[in-house]
Order: C-alpha cells, then sequence, then structure tokens
C-alpha cells in the first residue's frame, strides 16, 4: 500500500524580490562602479529571480574603506556592551522574519523549504545571540587579559548554506570589534541582501557590514586587497589555496573552512534502522551540498549487506522535487555547473567499475536535478572516493576491523568530519580520539550549534568557527607589551599603531 | 701540569634518535663570531629533509599516543639532563654568540626553565584550550586540542639556545613530532641539546635536528605533502619566507610567520602551542 501525498506548498507571497539590487556598502545600496550585473535563478524553476551587481576593484576599495571607516570612528571605539547590544537585536530581527528568509533561502538555493525552515535559520539566529554575548566577554575567552580585534575582515562564503555562513562569519567578527565586508556566493546573493535591511532595521552604524555581490574575481579582490586585516573564506579547497598563496608574504590573517570526504563508518552492532537513518542525513541532507557530508560509507563487512539493503528500500521512499513544498526532501542542486560536476564525478564511478545504484524517484522536467545514488563496489582509488562530490552521490566501501576503519577513514587529505554508529561506548572514544577530523559524529550526523566549534583538519582547512574557539580567528591575542597600549572604548586595550 | 690534547667532537645530524653524518657527505665550517674555527658541522641534503619527515612520521605516532602526563615527564627530563650538562651549553652559547659568561649562563637557564614551563603544560592544554559545549539539543559535546602531526621548524638565527628550545618546546608539548632546522651560523648548541634528546626519553624521531641552510632545505620540507605545518621563526629573508607560505598553501599547512626582532626571554604565553594544535569537536547523543 503506498500513500499518496498531496503538494503542500509554503507560499512564497512573504518574501518581496525587487528587481535589480546594488551593493551595500556604507549603510548603503549603490550602483557598482562599471555596472556590471549578472542574474540570480531559482535553480527548482530555472526562473531568473533577479538582478545582482557585480562588484570591481573601485567597489571594493570603497566597501573597504568604508569599513575602515566604521572600524576606527565607531565599531572599534564601542563597548562590547553596545556591541553585543546590536547583535542581539539582529538575532531578534532574524527571528521576526525567519519565515521570509527561508522562503528566499528555499527559492535561491534549491534547498528543501524543512531544511530552511528548520535547520538554517533556527541555527542563523542563535548564531547571532550566543555571539552577541561574547560581546562584552571576551577578556574571559581565554586570548589573554586584553584581546583586540584585528580590523577589517573580508569573508567570502559558499552556496549551500548562504545565510547560515553568513551567520558564521559575520556573527564572530563583529563580536570581536572587527568590521566586515561580505562576498556571498554569486549563485545565492539573496538572503545575504536581505540581511542588509536587516542590518538597517537594527541601525547598525553604517560601514560595520558592507556586502558586495560577485562572482570568483570580486572574491579575488576583496581578500588581496592591501587594507584587509583578516581573510576567513568557506569553500572548496583549491580555492583555498588560491587564497593562501596570495596571502603568502603579508601581515593578513586567514581562517579557512574548505572541503571534506568524510567517512560514516556503521559497525556491526550499530542498530541499523537507526544507522540508515544517519547515513541519508549524512549524505543527502542539502542535496549533499555539504563539506562535512558523510560521503564514504565505510560497512563492517558482516553487515554490509543487510544495511545497503535497508538503505535503498529507505531512499526509495525520500521525495524529490518542488523545494518549496513541505514534504520534500530532496530540493534542486544549486547551479548547473555543480550539476555537471556531479554527473562528471558520478560517470568516473561507472568508468572506474563501481556499480551505481539510483533512488526511483521521478526527476521535474525544469531546474537542475540529480537523484539519490549509491554506489557500491568503490575501492580507495576510486576518484569517488576521494573526490569531494558535493551533491547526493554515497561511496561504499567496506572493512573488517576497526584498524582497517581508522586506515580507510584517515586515508583522504581531508579531515572535515567523521561518523562513527556502534553501541559500544569505548569504541566510540577510541575511534573518536583516532579520525584525523575536526568533528566527530557518534550516532548522529550533521549536527551543528553555535557553541560547537566547527573546522577541519589537514586540507579542510584551520581556524574554527562556533564555541569559544571560534573567537580565536577573530583575535589578536598575541600583544604582550602592555606598556605600549593605550585604552580605547573598546573594553580592551588597542596597541597605538 | 701539562696542557693535554682536547678529544674533539664530530658534529652530525640528528635524525630518527640516531646521529647521522649527511647523506650528502657535506659539511660547512663553523666559527665563533670572531672567526676562529669551531667545527665542521654537518650540511644537510634535501634527502636527509625527506629522511627526518620519514622518521618525524613515525615519532608522532608513538608521542601523539603517549599520555600527556607522560609528555610532561619526559620534557622535565630534557631539562634534568639539560641541568647536568649546564657547564657544556654555556660554552657552547659563549661559541655560538660570542657573548659573555654572564650573557651565556642567563641564556642556559632560561632555556633549562623554559622547558619546566612548557614540562607543566602537557597535561594541562586539553582542560585550557578545550571545552564542554552547551549545544541546544540532546547531546553530549565536548572539544580538545589535538597534535597537527609533523611540524617543521627553523630556529632562530640570532639566539642559539633559548631561541632554539622557544621554538621547539610549544611544538611538542601537545604531541607533535618535530623537524627543526638549526641555526646556520650557530648550530652546535643544537647538536648538544639533540644529544640531551637522545638520553631524555624522547622518543626516536619525535624530533629531528637538522644543521645546514634553510634556503637549500626548506623548499622541499614547505612542500612536503606528510608535514602538517610550519614554523618560519628563523627565516630572515622575506622574499623566502613568502616563497615556503606560498609552497606550503599546496597542502593547506598551517603557518607561522617569521617574527623579526622578537624577545624569546619573555613570557612565551600560549600563541605558539595554539599555532600547532587543531580542535576536534565530538557529538553524542543523550538518551535511554
Amino acid at each position: 500500500m503506498t500513500f499518496e501525498y498531496a503538494p503542500a506548498p509554503e507560499s512564497r507571497s512573504i518574501v518581496d524580490i525587487a528587481d535589480a539590487y546594488g551593493l551595500f556598502i556604507d549603510g548603503q545600496f549603490v550602483d557598482p562602479a562599471d555596472g556590471r550585473t549578472f542574474p540570480t535563478v531559482n535553480p527548482a524553476t530555472e526562473e531568473i529571480l533577479s538582478t545582482v551587481a557585480e562588484a570591481g576593484q573601485q567597489d571594493v576599495d570603497r566597501a573597504v574603506r568604508a569599513a575602515r571607516r566604521a572600524y576606527e570612528q565607531v565599531w572599534g571605539p564601542m563597548s562590547g556592551r553596545d556591541r553585543g547590544k546590536y547583535l542581539y537585536r539582529i538575532a531578534r530581527l532574524l527571528q521576526e522574519r525567519s519565515r521570509e528568509l527561508a522562503v528566499l533561502e528555499t527559492l535561491d538555493n534549491g534547498k528543501p523549504i524543512r531544511e530552511a525552515r528548520d535547520v538554517d535559520l533556527p541555527l542563523v539566529a542563535a548564531h547571532f545571540f550566543y555571539h552577541a554575548g561574547w560581546a562584552d566577554k571576551l577578556e574571559h575567552a581565554g586570548f589573554g587579559p586584553a584581546p583586540r580585534p584585528l580590523g577589517v575582515a573580508a569573508q567570502v562564503i559558499p552556496w549551500n548554506f548562504p545565510l547560515l555562513m553568513l551567520a558564521w562569519k559575520v556573527a564572530p567578527a563583529l563580536a570581536c570589534g572587527n568590521t566586515v565586508v561580505l562576498k556571498p556566493a554569486e549563485t545565492t546573493p539573496l538572503t545575504a541582501l536581505a540581511f542588509a535591511d536587516i542590518c538597517r532595521q537594527a541601525d547598525l552604524p553604517p560601514g560595520i557590514v558592507n556586502i558586495l555581490t560577485g562572482a570568483g574575481d570580486t572574491g579575488r579582490m576583496l581578500v588581496e586587497h592591501p587594507d584587509v586585516d583578516k581573510v576567513a573564506f568557506t569553500g572548496s579547497t583549491a580555492v583555498g589555496q588560491q587564497i593562501m598563496r596570495g596571502l603568502a608574504g603579508t601581515s593578513k590573517r586567514l581562517s579557512l573552512e574548505l572541503g571534506g570526504k568524510a567517512a560514516n563508518i556503521v559497525f556491526d552492532d550499530a542498530p541499523v534502522d537507526e544507522a540508515v537513518e544517519g547515513i541519508v542525513n549524512g549524505i543527502f541532507f542539502n542535496q549533499g551540498h555539504v563539506c562535512c557530508a558523510g560521503s564514504r560509507l565505510l560497512l563492517q563487512e558482516s553487515v554490509a549487506d543487510e544495511v545497503l539493503t535497508s538503505l535503498q528500500r529507505r531512499l526509495s521512499t525520500l521525495r524529490l522535487g518542488d523545494p518549496l513544498d513541505k514534504n520534500t526532501d530532496i530540493g534542486a542542486i544549486n547551479s548547473a555547473a555543480q550539476l555537471e560536476r556531479i554527473h562528471e564525478l558520478a560517470d568516473s564511478g561507472d568508468a572506474e567499475g563501481a556499480t551505481r545504484w539510483t533512488a526511483p524517484c521521478p526527476l521535474p522536467d525544469r531546474g537542475y536535478w540529480f537523484p539519490p545514488t549509491v554506489f557500491t563496489g568503490v575501492t580507495q582509488a576510486h576518484r569517488i572516493a576521494r573526490e569531494e562530490i558535493f551533491g547526493p552521490v554515497l561511496s561504499v566501501l567496506t572493512f573488517r576491523t576497526p584498524d582497517e576503519a581508522v586506515e580507510k577513514a584517515n586515508n583522504t587529505p581531508y579531515g572535515l568530519s567523521a561518523g562513527i554508529w556502534t553501541e559500544k561506548g569505548s569504541r566510540i572514544l577510541w575511534m573518536a580520539q583516532r579520525m584525523r577530523a575536526g568533528v566527530v559524529w557518534a550516532n548522529t550526523f550533521n549536527r551543528f550549534d553555535p557553541t560547537s566549534p566547527f573546522g577541519g583538519y589537514k586540507e579542510s582547512g584551520f581556524g574554527r568557527e562556533g564555541g569559544i574557539q571560534g573567537l580565536g580567528p577573530y583575535l589578536d591575542s598575541d600583544v604582550v607589551d602592555h606598556e605600549a597600549t593605550v585604552r580605547i572604548g573598546f573594553g580592551v586595550t588597542e596597541v597605538a599603531r | 701540569m701539562t696542557d693535554r690534547l682536547d678529544v674533539r667532537k664530530t658534529y652530525k645530524l640528528f635524525i630518527g634518535g640516531a646521529f647521522p653524518r649527511s647523506e650528502s657527505g657535506r659539511t660547512y665550517e663553523v666559527t665563533r663570531p670572531d672567526g676562529a674555527f669551531l667545527a665542521n658541522a654537518a650540511k644537510a641534503s634535501r634527502k636527509d629533509g625527506r629522511n627526518s619527515v620519514l622518521a618525524a612520521r613515525k615519532g608522532y605516532a608513538a608521542w601523539n599516543a603517549a599520555t600527556a602526563y607522560n609528555r610532561g615527564q619526559v620534557l622535565y627530563r630534557i631539562a634534568e639532563v639539560m641541568e647536568g650538562r649546564r657547564a657544556q651549553f654555556i660554552a657552547d652559547v659563549q661559541d655560538a654568540e660570542g657573548c659573555s659568561d654572564t650573557q651565556a649562563r642567563a641564556q642556559v637557564d632560561a632555556a633549562i626553565d623554559r622547558w619546566v614551563w612548557y614540562a607543566g603544560w602537557a597535561d594541562k592544554l586539553a582542560q585550557v584550550l578545550g571545552s564542554a559545549n552547551p549545544v541546544a539539543g540532546p547531546y553530549f559535546n565536548f572539544s580538545v586540542p589535538e597534535a597537527s602531526g609533523v611540524v617543521v621548524a627553523v630556529a632562530p638565527q640570532d639566539s642559539s639556545l633559548i631561541g632554539l628550545v622557544s621554538v621547539l618546546a610549544p611544538i611538542l608539548v601537545s604531541g607533535n613530532a618535530a623537524i627543526v632546522v638549526a641555526s646556520t651560523a650557530r648550530p652546535l648548541p643544537s647538536v648538544t641539546l639533540a644529544e640531551c634528546l637522545a638520553t631524555s626519553d624522547v622518543p626516536g624521531g619525535v624530533v629531528n635536528v637538522l644543521t645546514g641552510d634553510p634556503v637549500e632545505i626548506m623548499p622541499w620540507l614547505a612542500e612536503h605533502a606528510d608535514v602538517n605545518a610550519l614554523d618560519l621563526a628563523g627565516i630572515t629573508d622575506d622574499a623566502l619566507a613568502t616563497d615556503l607560505e606560498r609552497a606550503a598553501a599546496g597542502t593547506v599547512k598551517r603557518v607561522r610567520r617569521p617574527e623579526a626582532g622578537a624577545d624569546w626571554f619573555a613570557d612565551p604565553g600560549l600563541s605558539r602551542i595554539r599555532s600547532f594544535v587543531e580542535t576536534k569537536t565530538v557529538w553524542h547523543p543523550m538518551g535511554v
């Protein structure tokens, strides 16, 4: 017996998308100096949602200048208490406009409204609340008695969790007393532009938050701008490496949150149904557009068949389609370019001899879609076991002993996350200790919280976002020469330059 | 009383717990600042660097798996063994830097005391840098610092002992293995230190000491895929530092940039330790 679902679309009338957007610099929307623009589309329908400005060098200069002035004259001298109160205001405004922002995020990104509404937006507000409270307590955070802000932060974020990545970047930067120039991804600029409006509603003084839309060139101009003190980037390892090279020889501070190829390890004593839910959440959450996705499933040999059968049965029930439908599990792939990359890597799986299984779900006629896909018979040498696919594609490998599981899990240049499924507590801790990964989920997967530091080992980057550790990348705690310091209103001391 | 003819030492590299000559067979002349001959030090090659990485990777496995309590005791042991060789270190530093006896004594005392200071950190780092995280949900969540892995450090060029120890100890305390390229012109205290390390229960490969020219060795180590982090403290040439940082990007190494004019006698703080640790966060559901 099958149950049919009636359509349950979330109304998009709650959002009001302008025909065109400028750049948000020094508290106002302005046209780009050279007038260049580009469209942003709904990946589920290929409908053009709006036209946004492409920031060039002059715009980057202008935004950094505004951020510098705001840092020196307004945000730097402001007390931690007042900075915190602005962040609390922003957190409340985000909550008030949460439904609108969730719908907007789903339209621009293609993720299911259920995820935008229940995961992204609650976490966005929570990040601002958490960091608001830090603003006047930084001297207690373990970075010395007088940690200082760094200055102007250039922040470049990806398209997979557009507003959440903005929150992860902007909230700690502002709490620590820095001002920001943020570039959202070119395919998902709309919620960042809506955030500019929230800054307006919060009466945040001009120049503290500046938003520049654009593509890779804009990002490069921003991070390489000589008057930027801090660069924070989330995205691919290849671009992270380019940024590292570009910053070599400068005094800019850098934090990187890059790619991953996480192992999700299932032992023979794991409860199969729970593990299957975790596997599904691990790789099919957000269409697999998750840097910490559990994209390599490591099954203990004795239970591999049982888990796979159960997994395929579960995947057959996933509903793919209209992201605004509240019953949708799998939304649209974010862009045509990303869809092509997923196809290319999946095809390499076929070519290299792995066995493909595709969930039996119909794909809509328009938009960018890829069905949940599982490859079995994967070896460690296959590209689908080594390269980040960033899509709903799971590669399954097997192991016999815990030592072998450790070897295989760590056999990657990445080190962002790992999953462990077993009922045995001592084995969880033994495995967790051996995972060369920044986040280890045991008997769960893809959980996030502002109090919980997130970030990678090895080529997955460095620096943490969230938690007390996440403040470090936005603070200069190396000052030991207290005699050379002068008091400023920051509530801590600032070195005279 | 007749003057006894002294027995002079052969200065070699320290790799994997052994004291090999450079595989290249090369040496270079080390002199006092006044030009007087001191010794021929081994001139490490690219291959010596690679051998050190292999040794360090093995050393890291043992060192990182040791308990923090044990690491602390071993670091304290280094101080004990150095104390016994205090006179030799004072002579070495005086020869290397041409400084007064008083200055050399101050430097050696500070270096020994620095090991004691870091020894005490081994079993406290997780408490100071780690955290229990109050996530909004039924999960137990904690974060711990862990060593980055294999760290290559260029020791300060001017400060032959306190500079060297100030760079090396914070790498070791969290469980990293180190390859340290000694001061080119003042390398001999580093060899004496290696002799102390070899007799202080530091597992072989945990510290590897190369003498020679960082300009020659470092480009290879900066791009080596099995090196996790670089400390460029002793790189004095800005262009070289930039090149090394660029090379390090190939495998996203953690890089600590050179610090011109650093005061190695000052309170070190936690900054150097923080540079070479990762934070691992573990989640587990709570329920019945």
